[in-house]
């Protein structure tokens, strides 16, 4: 059977429940009669030898570069970069795309004879890898080759050594990055393209860049005006971050680009009933879901967490291109599209969504209550072309426990912000102005980051202003199921359950509003008419 | 209770019925320390001990081992026509190499050899000396300079019909390519004039991780510390020995070493190839270039020498995408 698109039903009598996440779990709830629900196209072919498919990419380069090993000569200096742990989602098992792209650069290069080759894992503010992650992502054969020589290095946004200023855009924004990639002969970078957002300029200017660069598009300002920033040309955070690479462009860097594509393949054979419609589901679908459902009910937070982060995704590669940024990158996106496109018909003015247990800043992790806003408002919110699924002045009603509970390795300044910050204000612009600097520059949170795995302070700002687009956009938001403390520190109405917020939603959008559910994931996006 | 009181009293007992205290002013004399290449280990070769640690390495080493380290061992014809002890000379890349090695040889052989173990490392402490005496049979071997007494140990218990495991390098490798083999294992055929076997180990390495200091080196940040050197994983081994070698007529001990260890170095390529093509790469008509010092890896940077050692064979020679 060949691949089906994605598909919008019309909820109807005989319509079975639909499948909501929520966190380390899930439900069936039954939506009114007239409701929408958004299912992702099925996943794509996945290509048959991907080291060969990256192969053909490396030595057919796409825009104005050479092939790969053209531009490797004994002597040189090379750099490859390569996208961190918050993708893809969940992790993929191995061998991860990172690891085969690598090898086949690595192959290229051994064989070029090039001696100075330096890994440098592109976390911008993230927190950096473990061992048993770099060692996922690349495998043991590029750790074990580049790590016991200091070879393989995390990029630290504050190590005043290692970054170079390369100027102002003519917009004064100031482009710094990590000095050995700009001042290497090559710079690879690897991408992995999960969503249309990922990839382009914003690889080397956002996941190479300081504080100081990442801050002129990293602001309430930027992502009010990203609509959305999963969708390049209507996205100021990508504008800014494309005046960037330019300018990175003009001042010699010159970078080789390979961006790859993955299928939306998102669980493993167990669990496939996740990612299917539910009027298809089979006696072992169904079977798994009561299983697993009950089993989880009663599973302790901690072991169901333990438990999902355990999942691995048999997300395999669709495509792979290399060469010039920007031709690259217009390749990508329409393959990513190709993917994860669906074709909606109007807006909504219930936007309903269940969150599941991840997203990129909490693998191998917690959800805290910040990163279930950014899940919600910031990703899922932002996944649309054209126009949001729900209305201006809208309801957007989440599921997710939202439980009050942080990583203090992982998420310390997070601790902080929903505690000193969350309290005082929830206004994005305001907490820019009153806060941000603050915890950007406390010197214990950069000692954390730096030497630790821990995000940097300011990142719990940058994700409350990935929900700036929603939180200007919408009415209310209602979380169903979560902890109603920590739901209303968040400036959201907590409900018991999906009746009640729907009740709770028809004060904003009447008594009988239209709903749209996303059955997410397996990722998609909406391309709303 | 009776008997913390009773462990009190023994413990606050004084002279005579506890040991006497030193006075200050007296010098103490260092202790007699019995180990490293003083370390006595003939017990570890009577018969009760024999016997012993054959139960312990049939029924608990070697299963583990086969568990831990799925063996393809190739050559072991050749161990079917020796008479006698002889010298199993092998690289060395892993602490495991010589529990694998041990167990993959015929029963005639496993329960009658020897290990040349480094003094310095295996013989340092009195438990340790008695651990790897009685596990493996290891006698202390010098392995920084030239010792007449550890020389002559090795060689009266091979005349006296002991095999002997011995690794020409001296030591780990750091990298895991091949070091240049020392004479040792040379030496000890001349003046025996029992035969060399030469032993190829792959993938121990992977078993057991050598954890060096520069493994410690993180990639960034505090904890992102190596934790897998010293560490063991499964992972498949293969053991491949070659033909039996004497020294020839007037050949000196230098000079053998080097022919030992170009065998070691043949019985790696077998390992990526077959055996045919491993011995026409160093053929005297159309030899392949650098075959002969391709085990010692290439004169590279040191990201290019580890990337070189782990080459996936199935990758190599790969065609490109048909357009």
């Amino acid at each position: 059977m060949s691949r089906r698109p994605g598909f919008v039903l019309e909820v109807d009598k005989s319509t079975p429940p639909t499948l909501f996440w929520n966190g380390e779990g899930f439900t069936l709830e039954t939506l009114p009669e007239g409701s929408r629900v958004i299912y992702a196209p099925e996943p794509m072919k996945a290509v048959e030898d991907p080291y060969r498919a990256i192969r053909h990419a490396l030595l057919h380069p796409l825009g104005d570069r050479d092939p790969l090993p053209a531009l490797l000569r004994p002597g040189m200096k090379l750099t490859i970069c390569f996208d961190d742990v918050s993708l893809p989602l969940p992790p993929m098992e191995p061998p991860d795309i990172r690891q085969m792209v690598i090898e086949t650069v690595l192959d290229m290069a051994a064989e070029a004879g090039v001696d100075d080759v330096v890994l440098v894992a592109a976390l911008a503010l993230h927190r950096r890898m473990t061992e048993e992650e770099l060692r996922h992502a690349l495998g043991d054969r590029v750790y074990d080759a580049f790590a016991p020589h200091g070879l393989l290095t995390q990029h630290d946004a504050e190590d005043p050594d290692n970054l170079i200023h390369l100027g102002q855009t003519d917009q004064g924004e100031d482009v710094e990055i990590n000095k050995r990639a700009a001042t290497s002969d090559l710079l690879v970078y690897v991408n992995i393209n999960l969503v249309s957002m990922d990839g382009g300029h914003k690889s080397v200017a956002t996941g190479l860049a300081s504080y100081r660069s990442l801050r002129h598009h990293h602001n309430p300002q930027t992502m009010r005006h990203s609509k959305s920033f999963m969708d390049q040309p209507s996205s100021e955070l990508h504008s800014s971050n494309w005046r960037m690479g330019r300018l990175i462009a003009e001042s010699g860097v010159k970078i080789f680009q390979i961006e790859t594509t993955l299928n939306n393949d998102t669980f493993p054979p167990n669990f496939q009933f996740l990612q299917k419609r539910e009027w298809e589901w089979t006696l072992r679908d169904r079977a798994m879901f009561a299983a697993s459902s009950t089993a989880l009910a009663k599973t302790p937070p901690r072991l169901a967490r333990q438990v999902f982060q355990s999942i691995k995704s048999p997300h395999a590669l669709t495509s792979v291109q290399a060469g010039e940024v920007e031709a690259v990158h217009a390749e990508t996106t329409s393959n990513v599209w190709a993917q994860q496109g669906v074709d909606v018909e109007g807006q909504t003015d219930i936007l309903t969504m269940g969150l599941p247990y991840i997203c990129p800043y909490n693998v191998n992790s917690i959800m805290n209550p910040i990163l279930v806003a950014c899940l919600g408002l910031g990703y899922f919110f932002n996944m649309y072309r054209g126009r949001p699924l729900v209305r201006e002045g809208g309801v957007v009603i989440m599921r997710h426990p939202t439980r009050p509970e942080f990583h203090p390795g992982h998420h310390p300044s997070y601790i902080d912000f929903y505690e000193q910050v969350l309290t005082q204000t929830l206004d994005p612009v305001q907490m820019h102005k009153e806060f941000e600097e603050s915890f950007a520059t406390d010197p214990w949170y950069v000692h954390l980051y730096r030497t630790g795995h821990a995000y940097h302070g300011v990142h719990p700002f940058y994700m409350w202003y990935w929900c700036a687009h929603a939180l200007a956009h919408v009415g209310r938001v209602v979380v169903v199921g979560g902890d109603p403390t920590a739901v209303r520190r968040l400036g959201f109405s907590p409900a018991s359950s999906l009746d009640d917020a729907l009740e709770i939603a028809s004060d904003v959008v009447g008594p009988s509003p239209t709903l749209t559910h996303m059955h997410n994931p397996p990722i998609f996006m909406s391309d709303v008419h | 209770m009776a008997g913390s009181g009773l462990l009190g009293r023994v413990r606050t007992a004084r002279f005579p019925l506890a040991a006497p205290s030193w006075p200050t002013s007296v010098d103490r004399p260092d202790p007699e320390r019995k180990v490293g290449l003083d370390y006595d280990h003939e017990w570890s070769r009577r018969y009760p001990v024999r016997l012993a640690r054959a139960v312990v390495m049939d029924n608990v080493t070697r299963p583990a081992a086969r568990l831990l380290a799925p063996a393809t061992v190739r050559g072991l014809e050749h161990l079917q026509h020796v008479e006698g002890p002889v010298i199993f000379a092998a690289n060395h890349a892993s602490h495991i190499d010589t529990p694998l090695l041990l167990t993959t040889l015929p029963v005639e052989f496993r329960h009658r050899t020897i290990v040349a173990a480094a003094s310095d490392y295996f013989f340092d402490r009195t438990w340790k000396s008695v651990l790897w005496s009685f596990a493996l049979a290891a006698i202390p071997i010098e392995r920084s300079k030239v010792n007449r007494k550890s020389a002559d140990t090795a060689a009266e218990l091979v005349e006296d019909g002991w095999n002997l495991v011995i690794f020409p390098e001296g030591g780990r490798s750091p990298d895991g390519w091949t070091q240049p083999f020392r004479g040792g294992a040379a030496y000890l055929a001349r003046r025996t004039g029992r035969p060399v076997v030469p032993v190829y180990l792959h993938g121990t390495r992977h078993v057991l991780p050598k954890v060096s200091e520069a493994g410690a080196r993180a990639p960034g940040g505090s904890g992102t510390e190596s934790r897998r050197g010293g560490r063991l994983r499964r992972s498949p081994i293969a053991v491949l020995f070659g033909a039996p070698m004497t020294p020839d007529e007037g050949e000196n001990a230098h000079r053998f070493s080097d022919r030992v260890e170009a065998a070691v170095a043949t019985l790696s390529r077998e390992v990526h190839s077959d055996w045919w093509q491993a011995r026409r790469s160093v053929s005297a008509v159309a030899p392949v270039e650098g075959a002969e010092t391709a085990h010692r890896g290439p004169e590279a940077s040191a990201w290019r020498r580890a990337w070189a050692l782990d080459e996936p064979p199935a990758r190599r020679g790969e065609k490109e995408w048909p357009d």
